[in-house]
């Protein structure tokens, strides 16, 4: 399958053309081009991803692990060499199928929603990018090429979302998800390191084959109580946190929703912020070698479910509302992925179900943000108030939306409901405190989605003026219909086939008590958000008035920011940069600007000696040998 | 009674040291390069009264002398030729107008 | 008589040479200084005759006297008008040259003075003119003592002089 190699530098080709002599060309024929591109990457990688499937399972019964571009890039020594290539096994195939299918719906919806923007041809170049970087990110081979891969999604989200790089609310969103996610990833650069130290590897598939080896090697050191193999494995956690928005680095994600809407369908819901669900999910086994890790995923996942459901809850920016949706439903799949706790196929249960709810929740959630850029495109607002009793004028949208809606409450027979139902049902397998608090969560995002839905297709209509709502051009909301179809059938994929732990078939079967739970819970709080936001009324109000202190915190999203810049400017700027600061000011460059000074005083007080006058050079001379003379004659 | 050395050497050092003073006061150029005559000349009387008093059986200091005044005669007309090239650029020959290449 | 005759005529010339050479660095008219500086010229040409320098004194007076001091005066009649006045000195100027003046007499008059000069008497050796045969030899010959080399150094010099001046004054 050497042709893989073109999923991968077809959009960097693309990236470079269109970002060399794109502002030459016509918007027009830049985003077709860029379209075509990433269609062609985009079949590739349904070709790939058909042929890989109907591979036949070697003896194990699993799919092989192939490697069919692998070179050495940088070689430093005899172990450490950085090498580039393309590993394909079961999710990195479906990773590649995910992102290309998202990304070619992103790039025609894009060609309707950017149309006559400033900076069309750079948008598709730098989407051209992030394509790249992500397939690369997804299909890399070891992991310093994952970092690297890591760290060009970074820097494309960055570009992307101070796309509108004349509006300081976007320059200093595209700022703080740099310097955030760059955060996250010293600590993974740290855990990278730690690792291939004493595994002597960075490549998957040599670690991949003696998973404990970390655990070995590391045997009997500890730092600060903790095993250095436990260390290893959750600073790398850590750069997969700050990519995937875990609480408490999720502080970006929901100021990136500054960038176009398209992007945040691809990049801030799609694909790259389900990356490190990906990083984990890759070095899995090794995580089962460390099960406090595992755990802390599972805290830290599930605090952020919870969370995040909560702040979505009472967000008025639609926008706002489906980042922090994103943030829970990205994770519910690191709990799936924390509670899963060994390699067996019933006990790595939330392994399938992580990668499943990835896979339908990119589906479902880019169609979220693409109906939503509709929206944004027909009223001109993020703002609910702006909205309402849409339904009447965008027809398609609001189907779309609805079908998406109905899957990420957990509707069947939407594809939320089956992946959804598998973490459940892992969760409730490790302990009945994950299984009830994932369930309560699940309840909490049907209830916020249908707010959302209500508020923006029912409740009462604002004063829209002489600019009635329209429906959005046929190149936005072909995408919406197309995901839509996707997340209709999407939950009848026998995903498990393809996608396990250990990598054997496994069947799907819906624990029926699980299931029937959570639909219930789901249909309860869908009954709820409908009684209370069907119609305009004053419950919500009174709701909120009556809980005011819970109100008023979820609403400032329980006050993180505001700690990130009590702790940033008021501690460490005021009483770690300051008096670095000074010292480099007055200390540092006080030196050198004292000998500058002191050079410079001590010239200008010569400089008379030198004054060019020779009558003066000669009574000096004259006085000195006269001088020398007296001394001689008196000593 | 014959005259003591040390008279020449008074009136040569009274004659040097008129003209160090013309030489440090002046801003005539011309008149700096007299005063400096005055001390050149006032060497060359040591010379040879030295050579007169102290060695009369050598000729060294009359040597000196009159190379001295050679050297002196071409110094002198090089410098008045530079005077009067700088006449021609400044209008001028104070020593006190020559400050284009200080500092 | 001789004896008296000589400090006479010797007090005469270092008066001649005192007062001028004074009078030189302090009139104010740039030709009357020169005038001066021939004078002083002259008395020195006066004290190398005394002292038998017959030579000397012929070059000092063809030399100075004839070439150098035409040469100023030449330059000053080009440089300045008949009558210009140098500006009256500022005290500072005045004083500073004063303070260098006089502490260099001082001083070098109490060294002369109190140093013990080891003289011989004039009369002790053969005195008299230095012979031009002699001062030929001696400036032609190549033996100890004799300035072949000095005396061709000084010719170039003086040709590189000549051509210098020209270079320098003439016109562009």
């Amino acid at each position: 399958m050497e042709y893989s190699v073109i999923i991968l530098l077809l959009p960097l080709c693309m990236f470079l053309f269109l970002g060399l002599v794109g502002h030459k060309l016509s918007e027009r024929v830049a985003g077709i081009l860029g379209t075509l591109g990433l269609t062609v990457t985009a079949v590739l990688a349904y070709v790939v991803a058909f042929n890989y499937f109907t591979m036949p399972r070697n003896a194990e019964g699993v799919f092989e692990t192939l490697q069919p571009v692998n070179f050495e890039w940088l070689r430093f020594t005899e172990h450490l060499h950085i090498d580039l290539g393309i590993l394909l096994d079961p999710i990195s195939v479906m990773m590649l199928v995910v992102i290309t299918t998202v990304s070619l719906m992103v790039h025609i919806y894009s060609m309707g929603y950017m149309h006559g923007e400033k900076g069309f041809q750079r948008y598709y170049a730098f989407l051209s990018l992030f394509s790249f970087s992500m397939l690369g990110l997804v299909v890399a081979t070891n992991i310093f090429q994952m970092y690297i891969f890591w760290e060009l999604v970074g820097v494309s989200s960055y570009l992307l979302i101070g796309f509108y790089y004349t509006k300081p609310a976007a320059v200093s969103a595209s700022k703080k998800a740099f310097i955030v996610t760059r955060f996250a990833d010293l600590g993974f650069l740290i855990g990278i390191l730690i690792l291939s130290f004493f595994t002597q590897t960075f490549d998957f598939q040599t670690l991949m084959s003696n998973p404990t080896s970390l655990v070995t090697e590391t045997a009997g050191m500890t730092f600060m109580g903790c095993s250095v193999a436990a260390w290893a494995m959750a600073l790398i956690f850590m750069g997969g946190a700050g990519k995937s928005a875990m609480f408490p680095l999720h502080i970006w994600l929901p100021d990136a929703m500054e960038g176009p809407t398209p992007v945040s369908a691809l990049i801030h819901a799609a694909t790259m912020v389900v990356a490190g669900v990906y990083l984990v999910a890759r070095l899995f086994p090794m995580y089962c070698a460390v099960p406090e890790v595992l755990d802390l995923i599972t805290w830290v996942g599930a605090i952020t479910a919870l969370y995040a459901a909560v702040v979505a809850c009472v967000q008025t920016d639609i926008k706002r509302v489906l980042a922090f949706s994103t943030i829970s439903q990205i994770a519910f799949m690191m709990v799936a992925l924390g509670v899963a706790f060994d390699s067996d196929l019933h006990a790595g249960l939330g392994y399938m179900a992580s990668m499943f709810h990835l896979f339908t929740h990119a589906m479902f959630k880019a169609l979220l943000f693409l109906g939503a850029g509709c929206i944004i495109h027909a009223v001109h607002s993020n703002e609910m108030s702006a909205m309402g009793n849409l339904h009447k004028y965008m027809p398609v949208t609001h189907i779309t939306f609805l079908i998406a809606c109905l899957a990420i409450a957990g509707i069947p027979p939407f594809s939320g409901f089956f992946s959804k139902d598998e973490i459940l049902t892992a969760a409730f397998e490790k302990s009945t405190l994950w299984g009830v608090w994932m369930t309560a969560v699940a309840g909490l995002t049907a209830f916020y989605m249908f707010r959302l839905y209500y508020r923006i297709f029912w409740w009462s209509k604002p004063d829209y003026g002489h600019h009635t709502p329209h429906e959005a051009p046929a190149t936005m909301y072909l995408p919406l219909v197309f995901l839509a179809l996707v997340t209709c059938v999407a939950g009848f994929i026998p995903f498990g086939e393809f996608v396990s732990v250990n990598g054997e078939a496994y069947h799907i079967h819906l624990d029926w008590s699980v299931a029937t739970t959570s639909i219930i819970v789901a249909v309860a709080a869908i009954a709820l958000a409908t009684w209370m936001y069907f119609s305009e009324n004053s419950k919500p109000k009174a709701l909120a008035d009556k809980f005011r202190a819970l109100h008023t915190a979820a609403y400032h999203r329980f006050y993180m920011d505001e700690l990130y810049m009590w702790v940033t400017h008021k501690v460490i700027f005021q009483h770690i940069c300051r008096p670095i600061a000074w010292f480099d000011r007055h200390i540092v460059d006080g030196t050198m600007n004292m000998l500058a000074t002191v050079t410079n005083g001590v010239s200008y007080g010569i400089r008379k000696l030198q004054s060019g006058y020779i009558q003066w050079y000669v009574w000096v001379f004259i006085m000195g040998a006269l001088l020398i003379a007296v001394l001689a004659m008196c000593f | 009674m014959e005259i003591p050395m040390i008279a020449y050497l008074v009136v040569s050092t009274i004659m040097f040291f008129a003209g160090v003073y013309g030489f440090v006061t002046r801003k005539n150029m011309l008149a700096m390069l007299i005063s400096l005559e005055l001390m050149l000349n006032a060497a060359d009387i040591n010379f040879v009264v030295f050579n007169r008093y102290l060695f009369p059986e050598a000729l060294e200091g009359f040597f000196f002398t009159l190379f001295a005044i050679g050297i002196a005669a071409a110094e002198t007309a090089l410098a008045i030729a530079i005077i009067i090239n700088i006449f021609r650029h400044i209008r001028n020959v104070d020593v006190h107008n020559l400050d284009k290449m200080k500092y | 008589m001789e004896q008296i005759a000589n400090q006479v005529i010797f007090g005469l010339l270092a008066l001649v040479i005192v007062v001028c050479s004074i009078l030189t660095v302090t009139t104010r008219r740039i030709l009357r200084a020169a005038t001066y500086l021939l004078f002083v010229l002259f008395a020195t040409a006066g004290i190398y005759f005394q002292l038998d320098f017959t030579f000397l004194g012929a070059v000092q007076l063809a030399v100075y006297a004839g070439g150098i001091v035409v040469l100023f005066v030449f330059s000053i009649l080009l440089t300045s008008h008949p009558g210009d006045k140098a500006p009256l000195l500022t005290s500072k100027r005045r004083v500073v040259g004063l303070i260098a003046s006089i502490f260099g007499t001082i001083v070098c008059g109490y060294t002369l003075l109190t140093y013990p000069f080891f003289t011989k008497p004039l009369t002790s050796v053969i005195t008299g003119e230095v012979e031009m045969k002699e001062i030929g030899h001696a400036l032609m010959g190549m033996d100890k003592f004799q300035y072949l080399l000095p005396f061709e150094a000084l010719s170039v010099l003086l040709l590189a002089c000549i051509i210098g001046g020209i270079m320098i004054a003439r016109k562009r």
